[in-house]
């Protein structure tokens, strides 16, 4: 199955909320769109499944041109944010609700509604009604409704934004394996990179609207097209600073250079956007090529075995993001390490020219 | 000693709040010769005569039959008219849909007198002057943008999503209308009813003048029960003591969501 955008546009009066957007989604596969909040994520979720018709460009759908096609018409299903369940029906009814739509035989109805309720551990709450869930048992019922149907598309919009930690965890462990051999394609909307690097398969980056990069999630983690795509798909914010190629060396600032790695010797002298993930910046030198800077301490963030440190250097602050408790004094000095082999460069059109 | 006594406070208001209500039932259990002969802080004689009356004489519980069937009227058309309406406002961004939800407000700013002589002569042209019909209908004017009003702020809690997920899963928006969206308002639609019914229900000046014999409401049956031997007090107090009914039985069923109502849906 494969959905694909042909020059998508979604406008809405005078703003722009997706620019024209070539998309061929994969077959069967777990896709994730990333991007912040307002990024166009559920806007780009509303085309896939037909709740908004694209100003212009065609959606296709399995070789099919579904542009105009209601979403009653297109087998999808949808899990929201929020959790969205009927509230005057059971959890039993909930599940079994677009089945009914299908007219679905009664035997066949309990049969998949039970082995659905199974498989997300419903099965003892098919009575309830869903105010009388958790949170995390609202939104199996959600998901569980989604599943039911054996849908060709499934469009999940954040679904673990609004659950606490251990819930989030654990749902985001089962979800693949919940899609597996179903032979469905499935969209998650995400604003977290590190959920994207947990759940795998492809990747579209999105950024104010556009389709900045798709592909293979770890590939574009790795070798991100351009700055956008990089700032997309780094958690906290990946470091970035104007640096010159002299020769073997790269020059941050006087005091500041590294020698070039073997891939970027071809590179031609001359400026450049270094990108440095925050883990890569450490208080402590790690293996292979540590370039040690000198900065002065701006705040400090421990969360249980992580620190996080801001410092500066000169006008330009860095992060640094590192393993164990590093208690610096605010405002005193400290020196870090950057890895310079991992730090990637991009070009005056911010486009990527090595990784 | 203070804390012994706190209760003397709330107990004096609900005795003074309770006190014409309990005036109206003794009234009511009275004949009129009591109360006029005398002052008696409840019946001497007690009869039940007066409200015999109003069972029986088909003036007198014809006007609750007529009352209670252009109120009936007028609860159903507002209610079935503002659900989309509200709909509307609440799901759809066009263009001035907030001036117009303004506007329609406004029409609950002018009092009903002001449309009682447009409303007698437009009704007397078209045949409709004395019906149940023309009174719901002109009852309707002020209830439907309150309807609008409330049913908007119940229909604005319910999340969008909810749409959506039944459009995605198959349902049609009527069905998902009827199915699923007016039982996630059920709460909603029985405030809206509740102050329709009151507004109508209490309303005197344009039922009064919109009937004469046909549609009478009660309250205007009441004023008209003076006879040779002067106003019939103790029929009055029962016939009064009988309206009170209907809106303690309608508000029993809404009793959980009428702050609500009162907020427009907005708390």
């Amino acid at each position: 199955m494969t959905l694909e955008f042909k020059q998508v546009e979604k406008r809405a009066g005078a703003e722009t909320h997706i620019y024209p957007t070539d998309l061929k989604l994969e077959d069967g596969g777990f896709n994730i769109l990333l991007g912040t909040t307002l990024s166009g994520k559920t806007t780009m979720l509303h085309l896939m499944a037909g709740l908004d018709r694209p100003t212009s460009g065609q959606v296709w759908f399995n070789g099919k041109n579904v542009t105009g096609a209601p979403v009653q018409k297109r087998n999808v299903s949808m899990v929201h944010q929020q959790f969205i369940n009927y509230p005057n029906f059971n959890v039993f009814e909930n599940i079994a609700s677009p089945l009914r739509i299908q007219r679905t035989p009664a035997a066949e109805i309990n049969k998949r509604v039970a082995s659905v309720a199974e498989l997300l551990n419903l099965a003892p709450l098919l009575k309830r009604s869903p105010h009388e869930l958790s949170g995390g048992q609202q939104q199996r019922t959600a998901l569980a409704r989604a599943l039911v149907k054996d849908a060709d598309l499934v469009l999940l919009d954040e679904p673990l934004a609004n659950l606490d930690f251990k819930l989030r965890e654990e749902l985001r462990d089962e979800l693949p394996k919940l899609f597996e051999n179903r032979g469905c394609t499935v969209v998650y909307a995400t604003s977290e990179p590190n959920e994207a690097l947990l759940l795998g398969g492809h990747t579209a980056t999105l950024h104010e609207g556009q389709v900045t990069q798709f592909g293979r999630t770890e590939e574009i983690y790795r070798r991100p097209k351009d700055l956008r795509s990089a700032q997309v798909f780094a958690d906290p914010p990946m470091n970035t600073a104007p640096v010159a190629k002299r020769g073997d060396t790269f020059v941050l600032n006087e005091t500041v250079n590294w020698p070039t790695m073997e891939r970027q010797r071809t590179l031609s002298d001359s400026a450049y956007t270094v990108g440095i993930r925050p883990h890569h910046i450490t208080p402590v030198a790690g293996r292979g090529h540590a370039v040690p800077v000198e900065g002065e301490v701006l705040i400090t963030e421990f969360s249980g075995s992580e620190s996080v440190i801001h410092f500066r250097i000169g006008e330009r602050t860095w992060v640094s993001q590192s393993q164990g408790i590093h208690p610096f004094e605010i405002g005193s000095r400290a020196q870090f390490f950057i890895d310079a082999a991992n730090c990637i460069y991009f070009g005056p059109d911010n486009e990527l020219v090595s990784a | 000693m203070t804390r012994r006594y706190k209760w003397l406070l709330p107990a004096f208001y609900i005795v003074f709040l309770m006190l014409p209500i309990y005036w109206l039932l003794n009234m009511s259990f009275k004949t009129t010769n009591e109360i006029l002969g005398s002052f008696t802080l409840w019946p001497k004689n007690f009869t039940l005569e007066n409200y015999t009356t109003i069972f029986t004489d088909p003036t007198w519980y014809n006007g609750y039959i007529d009352s209670l069937t252009y109120v009936g009227i007028n609860t159903a058309i507002s209610v079935t008219v503002a659900l989309p309406a509200a709909y509307a406002f609440s799901r759809y961004r066009f263009l001035g849909d907030k001036h117009l939800f303004f506007w329609l407000l406004t029409n609950r700013m002018a009092p009903p007198a002001v449309f009682a002589l447009p409303f007698l002569q437009l009704y007397s042209e078209v045949g409709l002057f004395d019906t149940h019909i023309a009174v719901a209908l002109a009852h309707a004017l002020f209830n439907i943008p309150l309807a609008v009003w409330i049913l908007e702020g119940f229909m604005s809690g319910v999340p969008k999503e909810l749409d959506e997920t039944a459009y995605v899963d198959g349902y049609s928006f009527w069905r998902f209308f009827i199915k699923i969206f007016i039982p996630a308002i059920i709460a909603g639609i029985g405030v809206a009813a509740f102050f329709c019914f009151m507004f109508s229900w209490v309303e005197l000046l344009l039922a009064k003048t919109l009937t004469s014999v046909e549609a009478k409401p009660i309250a205007a049956v009441m004023t008209r029960t003076a006879s040779t031997s002067g106003y019939e007090l103790g029929l009055l107090a029962a016939a009064g003591s009988l309206t009170i009914i209907p809106g303690a039985f309608v508000i029993y069923f809404v009793r959980n969501y009428i702050a609500k109502g009162f907020a427009l849906g907005r708390v």
